[in-house]
């Protein structure tokens, strides 16, 4: 680190558990994060902002008016552009030291198999449960650590799938695919503006912690928010020994 | 033994439901037209794995909560 770099990051360096020796970890890892919207912004905010090295983000859709109200990373003059763009702008604006990769697409397959592999954390900041269960097959198969965030009207959902870790659970164990319950999105069915924020910060704080490699992550654990009653639940999430995906059958 | 009629007290999402005794977390969620479904059962704060479902049997007193997935983001 060069002194601009132990100013700039000082109050981290501070913190006994992450010190000189966490930064530097954050300073040269590489963090992938699937969807540049609700969750994703200020995801994005906290992980450019504390100096992780290389930020991924993936998004196909461009900024609409209706997510000003909660995608803290879009302006109004950004109406009309790539998300991943307006996000890449903003995050410069914040710290021109974390290089942005802006992927205008909807990773699948090969392409997504190969983000994920290449990331040392993977936030899930999507809107659709295909995107969910994909990156979730990518991150068991690559064993690479996953960060899940889910939030529609009041409700917040918050994981982390450590499939480096033996016996862990991963996304698949927690919800079936193909359920018949039908997509719930926000266009539809509204969201809390704030809720996107306290989970995608809790995000952020879970990616961080992996990164640095320090503290105790929401692995084994999901965390239910109620935002209307603001309670929070959290519940022990075992692995299924019938997944799928990471299971003995798998 | 408990008799096969008996009848047991469980709470599903805060309410108290009196369920047959021996009834399994499978049944509870076919007789609550759920199976199927893109959700999750948690019994007394962890989650019941789904491949356990079939053979998972309810005691009186079990905290059952439904948790139905959040896909948005």
């Amino acid at each position: 680190m060069n002194d601009q770099q132990l100013l700039r990051y000082s109050r981290h360096i501070l913190l006994d558990p992450i010190g000189i020796e966490g930064q530097d970890r954050l300073l040269g890892s590489r963090a992938l994060i699937v969807g540049a919207g609700g969750l994703g912004c200020p995801s994005a905010l906290y992980l450019a902002a504390a100096g992780v090295g290389t930020l991924v983000i993936v998004d196909d859709d461009e900024v609409d008016m209706t997510n000003l109200q909660r995608q803290i990373l879009h302006r109004e003059q950004s109406v009309g552009r790539a998300k991943v763009d307006s996000a890449r702008d903003a995050l410069h604006d914040i710290n021109p030291g974390t290089e942005v990769i802006a992927l205008k697409q909807r990773l699948a397959g090969d392409a997504l198999l190969e983000q994920v592999a290449a990331a040392d954390v993977v936030l899930d900041c999507s809107d659709n449960f295909a995107t969910r269960h994909a990156i979730n097959r990518a991150c068991v198969a690559t064993r690479t650590p996953l960060v899940s965030g889910a939030a529609i009207r009041f409700d917040g959902q918050v994981a982390v799938f450590d499939s480096r870790e033996p016996n862990a659970p991963c996304y698949h164990c927690l919800f079936p695919e193909g359920g018949e319950s039908e997509e719930v999105r926000c266009a539809v069915m509204g969201v809390f503006a704030p809720l996107t924020g306290i989970i995608g910060t809790v995000q952020a704080a879970e990616a961080l912690k992996i990164l640095a490699q320090t503290g105790r992550t929401l692995a084994g654990r999901l965390l239910l928010l109620d935002a209307l009653g603001m309670e929070w639940r959290s519940i022990a999430l075992p692995r299924d020994p019938g997944c799928a995906v990471c299971g003995e059958g798998a | 033994m408990t008799p096969p009629n008996a009848s047991i007290t469980v709470t599903v999402n805060g309410e108290p439901r009196a369920l047959d005794a021996g009834i399994t977390v499978g049944a509870l969620l076919q007789s609550l037209d759920l199976a199927g479904k893109r959700l999750a059962v948690e019994r007394n704060g962890e989650i019941v794995p789904r491949a356990t479902h079939p053979h998972a049997v309810l005691v009186e007193g079990d905290r059952i909560e439904i948790v139905v997935a959040v896909g948005g983001g």
